[in-house]
């Protein structure tokens, strides 16, 4: 865990720590009723666990780890639908890795790289094109997962493989959007979020104007952050200056990164290139309105849904993880019966525990297991 | 995987293709620059610019402290050698033009 002193500005740290304290206990919450903050951002999570933010908070602060890790919210319907068409012997599987270790209802990618399917993790989008165009023969199929912050690159690689015309390649799009996934969550009933922190890197491509709804709406507060500890804490004072003064307002603090209207050449080519599902399901959460993405009729031929056969099952997540209501915030992860015994991130059970972003692997490599006893 | 690593734009590999070199961490590769590119503007003025580079796409021009910071953040977090080892490991384009 680190402490206050070894941050980049341990004075602006502590001004802010103490300013958090300050306001908080304005709000007349009790320690039973604490004032909860949903970071929606895989990568928050990681730097919330990795600085280790909560330990430095008043305990009247307590930090939800929302469903922003793409590859924990992936159902495993969808790993078994990759692992079949990376089966195919005319197949080249290619994946970002951190998709590769995702357990499926019989096997994860890396299993079925094991057993022989030619699965080849790439960095890029872009090098699974590289892999359709050397290999004119085999069919390239780029497993597209992420939100709105790697969207646009499968996009624009899928324009480019139309441009190229190269007739090798599709896509096996799994891309998810966080706006009907937030409204997803704060329709639940007992949903008790009081704000949220808003992640950086989507918001760099959709801006800030897709999250008024949620301060028009429903009346919570959202401030969308940087990954520096200093900016997780400036985004949670933001927050409680807003619920200390009644109001709720979508907020930039990352306006160094995140304009306010987003990437317009990033979203000109999500748009072009996606249309809404209908419905798309979540690991944990099933299904929810309009949460994904597929292929317009235009770039139909680089559909590997189209192209192949999948068995598009849908699997019901082991009965023994409790991913769906760590993702909501009902349960902490050291609540889960299997978390840290039959699931750990070498030999993961459930989605949170294969990513570094997911909450269940953040609180097993961070120790986050007060309140355990 | 929602990380974006700061890299800065050297070199030009392809105008018409808007293919630019980037300088991540001593690492160099081809990285698309459609979303940073400029209506009007040559790809040349690219050069020098520090980007967000997600995925092999340069996402978002930070300025240099800011490059400066993530970098200080993600070695922090863990994540900089791993984006790095996959930025190696995982490209199939070459890392970098071979003019």
């Amino acid at each position: 865990m680190r402490f206050v002193d070894e941050f980049r500005d341990p004075a602006l740290a502590a001004a802010l720590i103490r300013e958090i304290g300050t306001i908080c206990a304005t709000l007349g919450r009790a320690k039973d009723d604490p004032v909860t903050v949903m970071e929606v951002c895989g990568g928050h999570t990681h730097a919330i666990f990795r600085y280790g933010l909560e330990g430095l908070l008043p305990d009247l602060i307590e930090f939800v780890h929302g469903p922003g890790c793409p590859v924990c919210v992936l159902p495993m319907g969808r790993v078994d639908d990759c692992v079949a068409i990376a089966e195919r012997p005319e197949v080249i599987f290619a994946t970002f890795g951190d998709a590769m270790r995702v357990p499926g209802s019989r096997k994860s990618l890396l299993q079925a790289k094991a057993d022989g399917a030619d699965v080849r993790m790439v960095y890029s989008p872009l090098d699974a094109l590289e892999l359709a165009r050397r290999n004119p023969d085999r069919e390239v199929v780029f497993f597209g997962l992420g939100f709105e912050t790697t969207m646009p690159s499968t996009a624009l690689t899928v324009q480019r493989a139309a441009r190229e015309r190269i007739t090798n390649f599709s896509l096996f799009c799994n891309h998810i959007t966080i706006i009907p996934t937030l409204r997803a969550l704060l329709e639940q009933p007992d949903f008790g979020i009081d704000g949220f922190i808003g992640p950086g890197h989507v918001s760099m491509v959709i801006g800030t104007a897709p999250y008024r709804f949620i301060a028009e709406e429903f009346r919570k507060p959202l401030v969308v952050a940087g990954f520096e500890p200093i900016d997780l804490l400036q985004s949670l004072l933001m927050i409680l200056r807003q619920m200390a003064a009644g109001e709720a307002r979508i907020e930039n603090q990352y306006a160094r990164v995140v304009p306010e209207r987003g990437n317009p050449s990033a979203l000109r080519a999500v748009e072009e290139v996606y249309e809404p599902r209908p419905t798309f399901e979540w690991r944990g959460l099933g299904s929810i309105e309009r949460s994904g993405v597929r292929l317009r009729e235009p770039y139909a031929a680089f559909d590997a849904e189209r192209r192949f056969a999948v068995p598009d099952v849908k699997v019901a997540d082991p009965a023994a993880c409790r991913c769906g209501e760590v993702l909501t915030g009902a349960v902490k992860p050291w609540a889960c019966p299997v978390f840290g015994t039959t699931c750990t991130p070498e030999m993961p059970l459930g989605a949170l525990m294969v990513s570094s972003e997911g909450a269940c692997a953040a609180y097993y490599q961070y120790g986050g297991l007060r309140g355990a006893a | 995987m929602c990380l974006g690593i700061p890299g800065r734009i050297v070199a030009i590999a392809d105008e018409d293709a808007m293919l630019a070199v980037v300088d991540v961490s001593g690492v160099r590769r081809t990285v698309d620059v459609v979303c940073v590119a400029q209506e009007g503007e040559p790809l040349e003025a690219l050069i020098g610019v520090w980007v967000l580079v997600h995925v092999g796409f340069a996402m978002s021009r930070i300025d240099e402290e800011e490059a400066a910071a993530t970098l200080k953040v993600l070695a922090e977090i863990g994540e900089m050698e791993g984006e790095l080892d996959a930025m190696r490991t995982g490209s199939v384009a070459p890392l970098a033009p071979a003019n």
